[in-house]
């Protein structure tokens, strides 16, 4: 059989062997169903690179190209990137002269705040799981379910005595709180995922590992370790896209310098009186979606390993 | 001096006991197999010689040292794992040098050795892949590769050959026996397949819900079984065991009569003095001689059905009685369903099972 590799395997999107490709149909059909999801995402792409006035317009304009007159001009806009320049430095009254909107910032404290605290929950949170998975306490079960239960209240209810907390020790708009909070709350998910992933593993291994030689330690990092990477990367992205689009703690909790995207977006787009400025907001959307996109494109091979671990038996 | 002695160890979990007062001593190059059924306490008593378990009461010791207490990594023994436990990440050569980096030698030397091994083994094309992407007899031997690259106080393999094809089996059968036999270590495999025990053991070690039923040389354990366990366990096809009542013992001759038929069989003073009638008689299927007349030391009987094995058949045959026996005739003889059989047994081979189910021998 003749090995095809088309462009698209080459990028690492892989079918199973055996299985057949589908039909032009099928896949058109796929098609449509994933426009309907992707669609959002789409508009927001397209009114990002619109002035307000074609952002507004009815019937909506969505066609960046006439090609070569193919597109009646009603649904055709004139692409600008204005809005992109608009979310750096933008005049904050009208006639007023352009300034610094801070969002270089806002960026900086996101990527940090998230990246940081998500791969702290990811250092304990792994170690505390591999604790529960091999070295089980008495009532081993209760605590997990304890370490559970701090995810099962709605942020709703726990964000007063949080901000009385915070006020008291000093902590609110702090970067230290905050990234602080964001690993207390991934740290269940952390815990649970990694400790499903170590118990798969075979036992047999360590128990190799340890007749070789190696102590509890070096069994972990040398032998365990190794075989959660896709775990790892798994558990990264789904955590990382929490804290990434977590919005009321950060309101709450960050101060003027320490405050993340998502804050900062309500803010941008709300003043003005002028209304909502969409072609602004869709690009903050657009820049937004960016980092994400690229963590979870780069790590999607270890993400599918790591979300279908264990389904299949040695 | 690589030498394993185990003390009335035993293992319990909870109320259930895995391994009850097994005692078991391997000499230095010895090799002793664990025989048994499934969930005999075989692997447990392999695990408690390792350290992978500890032990609730008893002695482990190995090498001369005490080793109850002891972590498995300070134990230096070397295991092979029923499915290998090869380390997925690292490659096949780096999983071999695993058990070399607590040793202390320079890389070369780490070299050296792993290639030696890998030579041994037949490995040294496959060194640099990962165990996923190598054959499930390649992974077989770079197991056994891992375990014997250093020099550890002993080996231990649990069910070695249970993965692999039968081909595969017979030929890894003979190049693990003879690594073994240029190694002289004191050896333990556990195994619940008694071709692979009777052919790489020195001795058998045949054990059955936890406790150990006989220990012999395989010649011992097939000619002289213990008790009606190790009769039934040893040897293919499965022994004849016949209840049965003695109704009379004269000068080494005892009658005995099940379900109706009174036969003549020689045998031992012992049986003369068993307190309880109640016995069971013990005949391997290759222990008949077919005769032509019905006479008192024959087993009168009807073929009932017939499997050819290739150089011989086996036929099935029922007894007046309604008992079932097994009979192995040489291929010459021909056999057809319904015949009448005088099956005289070999009073050699011929085996009685007091009511207690232990052998009464001389």
């Amino acid at each position: 059989m003749a090995e095809v590799t088309s462009i698209w395997e080459k990028l690492g999107f892989r079918k199973a062997s055996g299985v057949s490709e589908a039909g032009w149909g099928q896949t058109l059909f796929a098609g449509l169903i994933s426009l309907i999801y992707f669609l959002p995402v789409l508009l927001i792409i397209i009114t990002s690179f619109k002035l307000q006035t074609e952002a507004l317009s009815i019937p909506p304009k969505f066609m960046p190209t006439n090609l070569f007159g193919l597109i009646p001009d009603a649904y055709v806009f004139s692409p600008t990137l204005e809005n992109y320049t608009s979310v750096f430095s933008r005049a904050m009254t009208s006639g007023g002269v352009a300034e610094n909107t801070g969002f270089d910032r806002y960026f900086f404290n996101s990527i940090m705040i998230a990246s940081v605290s998500v791969l702290l929950a990811l250092v304990i949170g792994t170690l505390a799981a591999f604790g529960f998975s091999r070295y089980p306490l008495k009532g081993n079960d209760t605590y997990l379910f304890v370490i559970l239960t701090t995810r099962m209240l709605p942020a709703i209810v726990v964000i007063i005595p949080i901000i009385l907390m915070f006020r008291v020790a000093g902590l609110s708009g702090s970067y230290l709180g905050i990234i602080m909070l964001y690993t207390a709350f991934n740290l269940p998910f952390t815990i649970w995922m990694m400790k499903s992933f170590f118990d798969e593993l075979s036992l047999d291994v360590e128990d190799a590992a340890r007749l070789d030689g190696s102590s509890g330690l070096k069994v972990f990092f040398k032998i365990c370790l190794p075989q959660v990477l896709a775990g790892l990367a798994a558990t990264f992205v789904f955590g990382l896209i929490l804290t990434w689009n977590e919005f009321l703690f950060a309101l709450l909790l960050t101060g003027i310098d320490t405050r993340t995207v998502p804050v900062a977006m309500s803010q941008a787009v709300a003043g003005g009186g002028i209304g909502v400025l969409w072609g602004l907001l869709a690009a903050i959307e657009t820049l937004f979606l960016i980092p994400v996109f690229f963590v979870t494109f780069f790590l999607q091979d270890h993400l599918l390993r790591g979300v279908t671990f264990g389904t299949v038996k040695r | 001096m690589s030498t394993i002695e185990l003390k009335q160890a035993t293992k319990k979990y909870g109320d259930f006991v895995a391994a009850r007062d097994v005692d078991l001593s391997v000499k230095k190059g010895e090799v002793v197999c664990l025989l048994g059924p499934s969930g005999c306490g075989k692997t447990t008593t392999l695990r408690m010689i390792a350290g992978l378990e500890r032990i609730t009461s008893g002695e482990v010791i190995v090498a001369g040292q005490r080793m109850n207490d002891l972590p498995p990594e300070k134990r230096d023994i070397a295991m092979v794992f029923q499915f290998y436990a090869l380390y997925p990440a690292l490659t096949v050569g780096e999983n071999i040098a695993m058990p070399l980096h607590h040793e202390k030698i320079s890389a070369t030397e780490m070299k050296t050795r792993v290639d030696k091994v890998a030579e041994i083994l037949h490995l040294g094309s496959v060194l640099n892949r990962l165990p996923g992407q190598v054959s499930e007899g390649e992974k077989q031997r770079v197991a056994v590769a891992r375990a014997i690259v250093r020099d550890p106080n002993c080996f231990l393999f649990d069910e070695p050959l249970s993965r692999l094809d039968v081909e595969l089996r017979h030929s890894m059968r003979g190049q693990i026996k003879q690594v073994l036999s240029n190694l002289s270590k004191a050896t333990v495999i556990v195994t619940h397949d008694q071709l692979e025990a009777l052919t790489m053991a020195d001795r058998i070690a045949i054990m059955k819900d936890g406790i150990i039923e006989q220990v012999g040389t395989p010649h011992e354990v097939f000619a002289k079984p213990a008790n009606v366990f190790v009769g039934s366990f040893i040897g293919t096809p499965q022994m004849n065991l016949v209840e049965a009542k003695l109704s009379d013992f004269d000068k080494g001759k005892a009658v005995v009569s099940f379900n109706g038929q009174d036969i003549e069989i020689t045998t031992n003073e012992r049986v003369g003095k068993l307190s309880s009638p109640k016995i069971t008689i013990g005949i391997r299927p290759r222990a008949f001689t077919a005769e032509s007349k019905a006479n008192k030391e024959n087993i009168q009987a009807v073929a009932e059905l017939i499997e050819p094995m290739g150089a011989e058949t086996l036929v099935h045959a029922r007894t007046k009685g309604g008992n079932d026996i097994r009979v192995v005739v040489p291929r010459e003889k021909r056999v057809k369903v319904g015949e009448a059989l005088h099956l005289r047994p070999d009073a050699a081979q011929t085996h009685v099972f007091g009511e207690d189910g232990k052998a009464v021998r001389l």
